[in-house]
């Protein structure tokens, strides 16, 4: 058992974590100010692809990484236009762009590189392994300051919670649910552009393989809160990471390998008990995925 | 003008999607006219092109009705795609463990295992939904990811001949299979897997229509969905309706296992669902939530993903992704209606409605 908790274990749980972390605190933004964000993974997937696409053209990471945000906040504009100004169901329209973006990037790439689905390989030297894991981390206490502490932040919270009192006081609804899902893009852009110019070298097609799905976990599992969403982020990094160390490492008394799908289960196992009360009550903004309509 | 309406907004939906589709196509340099030539003429060739359209509008259908009972309850199954995986492993598992029974008895059991299989997994976020009040959609989101990882658990373990590279069950026995429609319609060749599971989709397109409309539980279910709080008030138990159109749902997703086990692949195949799911959500929403639109709009969407093929191998730039591209195009359109609605109310061609 001693050989896998190690000093790689722990640098591999922050690798793992940090693109969990910046999108489920782009989710937080958003489904505080009221508009519920499943296309995370939407917007990760258009943050690294572009990341990607734009390092290798440019061949600087850092036009990249500022590329892929704006990617990421492209598509949650759809997601905010559709949502906040067209009331489109927040869940159906997450679904729309989370297909939408499944296609896109294979599309576009088949288009300017000639392959199926995945961009050219960039040099070692064009990626930045480091700089995303520093934003992740920043983003934390950040993200607990604006959301307690600044107006804005109180404004968000508060149009989510009652979007009739908010208007009451003079907070103009739409506007601060447009900044909150537009930070979720540029959030989950910058996990996504981590992806394919940090961790990886290149694009691949779906390369996120559902790690918007696990923010959103670690985001209900976290009760809507920054910090308890970092440590659910952190925690199921860690399993992930456990999970790639255990490989062929550790075996069971019988011999056998133990199957890493079952590792793999205990995020969704967790959130599901999370969200059925078991352990704490996790409570959703009261206002969330429910569209504003001013009284005239 | 009830009709016109249903009609109307699907179609500019489509066709709104289409012309993006094009202007995409535009940039990166192909001729979109000669692409969507190419998607629909492939897809509408008799017989290997109707063939196929009709054997990828199966699942469809199934997936459609299943999002769409939900949705009649007022709930949002985004579960199908691990209902069908689960249904699909239950099936295989029936076909495979009790391979060497007689048709007339090994068909009708794995009948039960796909309809079973789908139709626990479906009433597990009904019961969560209905004993804590957790949220359908988060919940069935899991449950995908948690039926993905199990079955695929079972079949590397379990299930798996020794030594295939591919992630595939064993075959199952030689009395599951059902026949495909080849054998009765003269011209159709039998290498098409378009088998007796499109005809079982058609008739559950018809019973889903008889029972929502034609019988009392259906009248409660959807009263359930069109105001919960009248419904309990008239004697209705809202936490009832909730389990049973969430087994329902995940039951007739589930008959996707049916189409794949037992009349495709013969074995269960790893990662065999193509989004099946998810473009329920589509075909559903497209469709209107009714029985007849599901049909139109799996069909709609069958021809888009074997068109995509051709346009594939035969235009210079655009892939088969394009197909996903308008695929989530169409869902975005029909689910921002109001984005249409508002230039017909103000050309008065139609009055704005309660979204």
């Amino acid at each position: 058992m001693a050989e896998i908790f190690t000093i790689a274990l722990i640098y591999s749980t922050i690798r793992l974590s940090t693109p969990l972390i910046l999108a489920a605190l782009g989710g937080l933004f958003s489904e505080r100010s009221g508009v519920i964000n499943i296309a995370l993974e939407g917007m990760m997937l258009a943050g690294a692809f572009t990341a990607a696409a734009v390092t290798y053209a440019t061949g600087s990471p850092y036009v990249g990484l500022v590329a892929g945000m704006m990617a990421g906040m492209l598509i949650a504009a759809i997601h905010a236009v559709a949502c906040i100004r067209y009331q489109a169901d927040q869940v159906v329209t997450g679904t729309a762009i989370n297909i939408l973006m499944l296609g896109m990037p294979a599309f576009l790439s088949g288009a300017f590189f000639l392959s199926s689905g995945s961009t050219p390989q960039i040099p070692k030297e064009h990626l930045i392994p480091w700089i995303p894991i520093v934003i992740a981390f920043l983003m934390v206490p950040l993200s607990w300051y604006v959301l307690y502490k600044t107006p804005f932040g109180l404004r968000l919270r508060s149009v989510g919670e009652n979007p009739e009192a908010a208007d009451a006081a003079g907070v103009h609804v739409a506007r601060m649910r447009y900044a909150g899902v537009l930070l979720s893009g540029v959030l989950a852009g910058i996990g996504g552009a981590y992806l394919s110019i940090g961790q990886s070298s290149l694009f691949t097609r779906n390369m996120t393989s559902g790690r918007g799905f696990i923010a959103l976990a670690a985001l209900i599992f976290g009760k809507w809160r920054p910090v308890q969403t970092v440590l659910a982020c952190l925690l199921f990094g860690f399993t992930e990471a456990v999970s790639i160390q255990m490989q062929g490492v550790v075996k069971l008394p019988s011999g056998d390998d133990i199957p890493v799908q079952f590792i793999q289960m205990v995020p969704y196992v967790l959130t599901i008990v999370v969200l059925a009360g078991f352990i704490g009550s996790s409570r959703p903004p009261r206002a969330l995925g429910i569209p504003y309509q001013k009284e005239r | 003008m009830k009709l016109l309406r249903e009609l109307l907004f699907p179609l500019i939906a489509v066709v709104a999607a289409f012309i993006v589709g094009g202007i995409l196509i535009l940039i990166i340099g192909d001729n979109p006219i000669e692409t969507y030539r190419l998607l629909f003429g492939s897809a509408l060739s008799w017989p290997v092109g109707i063939g196929y359209t009709l054997f990828y509008a199966t699942p469809l259908i199934f997936t459609g009705l299943a999002v769409m009972v939900a949705f009649r309850c007022g709930l949002l199954n985004i579960g199908a795609e691990g209902q069908l995986y689960v249904a699909a492993f239950a099936t295989a598992w029936v076909g495979i463990t009790f391979a060497n029974l007689s048709p007339w008895l090994l068909i009708p059991m794995c009948f039960v295992a796909a309809v079973l299989g789908g139709g626990v997994w479906g009433a597990i976020p009904g019961i969560l939904k209905a004993r804590f009040g957790s949220h359908e959609v988060i919940n069935t989101i899991m449950l995908n990811f948690l039926a993905v990882a199990l079955v695929s658990y079972f079949i590397q373990y379990h299930y798996k001949a020794p030594g295939d590279p591919i992630m595939q069950s064993v075959a199952i026995g030689w009395g599951a299979h059902i026949a495909r429609l080849g054998k009765f319609i003269p011209g159709l060749p039998q290498f098409i897997p378009l088998n007796l599971a499109f005809i079982l989709a058609l008739v559950c397109a018809g019973l889903v229509y008889i029972f929502l409309w034609r019988t009392k539980w259906g009248y409660e279910l959807r009263a359930t969905g069109t105001n919960p709080s009248a419904a309990e008030y008239g004697g209705i138990s809202v936490r009832k309706q909730i389990i049973i159109a969430m087994t329902i749902s995940g039951a007739l997703a589930g008959m996707v296992g049916i189409n794949e086990v037992l009349g495709h692949r013969y074995r269960y195949y790893d990662g065999f669902s193509d989004n099946y799911g998810f473009t329920g959500i589509a075909v559903a929403l497209l469709g209107r939530n009714h029985p007849v639109g599901v049909i139109i709009s799996a069909l709609l969407f069958a021809v888009l993903q074997r068109g995509g093929i051709p346009v594939d191998a035969f235009t210079q730039h655009v892939t088969k992704d394009i197909v996903q591209v308008l695929q989530g195009t169409i869902i975005l359109f029909v689910a921002a209606e109001a984005f249409f609605r508002g230039p017909f109310a103000r050309w008065g061609l139609m009055k704005r409605s309660k979204v």
